[in-house]
């Protein structure tokens, strides 16, 4: 397999990852926004806590992988975009840090101040990872501040504040509107008490704010001057971003047919969603094809860029300049290949035991070893 | 304190916190899938409580190794990004083979282990706990891959077109002697610490004479587990460790403040101020011959991690001849009561070493964090003094809340014990009759 084939493939399976994250761990992020929403008394918080206590942990292994994943394959996005978005990193991190403790000592202790705490710092852990991802991305397609010097050594001049601008707010809370849509979904799907009832009544209130939202920034991206390659980079060359040409061009992020394509998945499953709230479980798949939809809208539209530099434009990192070498590549392409049918097959597999609802009954007998 | 420093020390507080909570998950994992195992082969409902309990106290102990952990994936990039693009290519390999083999393996099990004892047959549930435990121990064996890799970078060269190393042979990162040793030290240390934990919580309720059935087996089976690691410490992770890497020479110097060589036989210095400026060293407590002892092992063969294992290896002879005792003392255990405040009080050791240990090993490596081909220095984040001062301080914060937190609770279920822990609780009629 040739070297710009494995980029391409490479490119793929970082939009997969991605998607498996925001699929996956979206809806227990989700489910911990709504906490506080569609649960009122303990017995509803646990009701709604233990949809997800024996899923969370291997969906989070999502992100994990997905870290360790950019690491190997694209180790220089790794380290530019982690490094330059330090403080907002910091604030994801800090805030999934409370989420293994508060979902395993929140029910260790019966004193309702105890829990309460826990309940925030879980609606904590699910507000502001899905706020500061689609800030991320919005800023992706804005450009950051940075460059390499001689050695490949990055620097940029990205601070939190900058960041945090308009259009990059405005994704960051389209992002949050779909977690909330497809947390509602799985709540939907995996209770039939009061709670399901609170979710049902979100699901057409996230899916309005999301289409509302996510519109806008289509709208908004239609006015931003996109990236454009204009000569090096070969798509076999070495993984150096500083061997080729980019200009910035007006309508460059919009110019393929693919994002389009990508977007309408995506607003046709939001608006599906709640239609199909009476059938939990086709809601559920549908507003699981939102976050599909959006992640492969926004990596087709800024393909083949990864990370466009603002102040030197040339910087930017593409799929052709800022992956591992071919070897890497081609080895690490062999064990995804040869694991990932396996790990998904253990996933179905806990997931058809764990199926069915959680009802009050399960925690009411379940007291001590429920979360 | 400039970036370096600043950047160094959040390594080395996320990395020791996350590590107070790794070799008990290693180790009780194991003993969790042991006690299952005698379960679905007794039939004996007592054991199925013990798994659970035992179970329960893990649980607590894994979400903060979860809740640690995080922070490791990513600080590679948010603090040594240059490091990251610069080894990135060899090094990020393993973590994403961690990922993908080892933690989804232990954190999709884990969920059934906990939710799924009735909606899972007998052998499934063990099935189930077994793949947890291979879980934990697999996320070992790759971070110990690109930890190995670090003192002792096989297998990758330098290409000046992308100004970075690349991997030139996968094979030679993947059986690189010096992770292979890391490897077994590292998780007979975790089965060591896992059965000093059960030992020691059991030998309390022994002296207070609570839930005796409960802590008799649950000592038989830690005793007996732990002796076996405690010597495979001593054996294999030993002879493994004395294969390869001319790098670690300056290690055991250093931490003997060698300033020169000496004649051999070689002291051990025992005790000692080195003084850095004029290299000599004060007050030195030195041990003739001891040094010489140690290293004449090695004159043809150097050794990567001796220096690690010279001070662990103490302990766990110890704590294994502890457990051993425990083990001969099985059937009137309630009558050796200076072996069970041996047993328990020699809870924090295994703690207490693991963590040198690692201070060792880190420590030891410098001014390289990859040895030969990157300085630690150079391979910090362009990042600012205000931004690390501020992480470091908030992972400092979160993670000692948490710490205190997470003690505290143990403390409460162990306290509570099997009985009123466990719902719905062990039927004590039939754990009598047994």
């Amino acid at each position: 397999m040739d070297y710009e084939t494995l980029r391409l493939i490479w490119w793929a399976l970082l939009g997969i990852l991605l998607i498996g994250f925001a699929v996956m761990d979206g809806f227990d992020l989700g489910t911990a926004a709504l906490l506080p929403f569609v649960a009122r008394t303990d017995e509803e918080r646990r009701i709604a806590i233990n949809t997800v206590g024996p899923v969370w942990e291997g969906n989070q292994v999502w992100f994990i992988l997905g870290g360790g994943a950019i690491f190997a394959a694209w180790p220089t996005l790794y380290a530019a975009s982690f490094s330059g978005f330090y403080l907002a990193m910091f604030l994801v991190l800090a805030t999934l840090i409370l989420r293994p403790a508060a979902f395993k000592f929140r029910s260790k202790m019966d004193q309702p101040a105890w829990r309460s705490t826990w309940d925030w710092a879980l609606f904590l852990g699910g507000v502001v990872p899905s706020l500061v991802f689609g800030v991320a991305f919005g800023n992706l397609f804005l450009g950051v501040p940075f460059g390499f010097d001689g050695d490949l050594r990055f620097h940029s001049d990205i601070t939190l504040w900058s960041l945090l601008n308009p259009f990059a707010l405005l994704v960051g809370l389209t992002s949050l509107a779909m977690i909330v849509l497809h947390g509602a979904a799985w709540l939907n799907l995996k209770t039939d008490s009061t709670v399901q009832a609170r979710a049902r009544k979100i699901m057409p209130a996230a899916s309005l704010g999301f289409l509302v939202l996510f519109s806008v920034a289509g709208l908004w991206l239609l006015r931003i001057d996109g990236y454009t390659i204009v000569s090096g980079a070969a798509h076999d060359g070495p993984s150096n971003p500083l061997l080729k040409e980019v200009v910035r061009e007006p309508g460059a992020w919009l110019s393929g047919t693919g994002p389009w394509v990508a977007a309408a998945l995506a607003i046709l499953a939001a608006a599906a969603a709640p239609v199909l709230r009476e059938r939990p479980l086709a809601a559920f798949l549908s507003s699981a094809l939102v976050p599909t939809g959006t992640i492969a809208a926004a990596g087709l539209a800024l393909f083949p860029f990864l990370m466009p530099s603002s102040s030197i434009p040339a910087a930017s990192l593409t799929v052709w300049d800022a992956s591992s070498s071919k070897l890497t590549l081609a080895i690490m392409l062999g064990a995804v290949a040869l694991i990932l049918p396996f790990v998904l097959a253990y996933i179905a597999f806990v997931y058809r035991v764990m199926r069915g609802p959680v009802r009050a009954e399960d925690i009411r007998d379940n007291s001590k070893s429920a979360y | 304190m400039d970036l370096v420093e600043l950047s160094r020390l959040q390594f080395a507080v996320t990395a020791l916190y996350h590590f107070i909570f790794v070799p008990l998950t290693l180790g009780l994992s194991v003993l969790l899938g042991i006690m299952e195992t005698v379960y679905v082969m007794t039939g004996r409902q007592i054991w199925r409580d013990l798994t659970k309990f035992w179970g329960i106290l893990f649980g607590i102990n894994f979400a903060m190794g979860v809740a640690t952990g995080i922070t490791m994936e990513f600080q590679f990039g948010t603090n040594w990004a240059y490091y990251s693009q610069y080894v990135g290519d060899v090094f990020g390999a393993p973590l994403a083979l961690e990922g993908l083999m080892a933690f989804f393996l232990e954190a999709t099990f884990v969920g059934l282990f906990f939710f799924a004892w009735d909606r899972l047959s007998k052998v499934q549930h063990l099935i189930a706990t077994w793949l947890l435990a291979i879980g934990t121990n697999l996320s070992a064996l790759w971070i110990l891959i690109a930890n190995g890799w670090m003192q002792y970078p096989v297998g990758a060269r330098f290409n000046a077109d992308t100004m970075r190393m690349e991997v030139a042979d996968f094979m030679a990162v993947l059986f690189n002697p010096v992770a292979q040793a890391k490897f077994v030290h590292t998780v007979s240390a975790g089965y060591v610490t896992g059965s000093i934990f059960v030992l020691a919580i059991s030998a309390w309720y022994l002296l207070k004479g609570r839930h005796v059935e409960f802590a008799k087996r649950s000592m038989t089976v830690a005793a007996s587990f732990g002796l076996a690691s405690a010597l495979s410490v001593v054996v294999l992770g030993d002879e493994s460790g004395y294969t390869a890497g001319e790098n670690q020479k300056m290690k055991i110097a250093a931490i003997e403040a060698m300033w020169h060589t000496e004649p051999a036989p070689a002291s051990f210095t025992l005790f000692g101020l080195p003084d850095l400026a004029t290299h000599t060293t004060e007050y030195e407590i030195r041990v003739p011959w001891m040094l010489g002892l140690v290293a004449t092992r090695v004159t043809d063969r150097p050794v990567p991690g001796i220096s690690e294992l010279v001070g662990e290896a103490n302990t766990r002879i110890r704590d294994g001849l502890i457990a051993y005792r425990a083990l001969s003392a099985r059937r009137r255990l309630d009558q050796y009561r200076p072996y069970l405040w041996t047993a328990f009080l020699s809870l924090p050791l295994p703690w207490i070493a693991a963590e040198l240990g690692w201070i060792v090993a880190e420590y030891g490596r410098q001014p390289w964090v990859i040895v030969g081909v990157l300085p630690t220095a150079l391979g910090v984040s362009s990042t600012t003094v205000g931004n690390v001062t501020f992480s470091l301080l908030g992972f400092a914060l979160f993670y000692s809340a948490l710490l205190v937190v997470d003690l505290y609770l143990l403390r409460k279920y162990i306290r509570l014990g099997p009985e009123e822990a466990l719902s719905p609780p062990p039927r004590m009629a039939e754990v009598a009759a047994e």
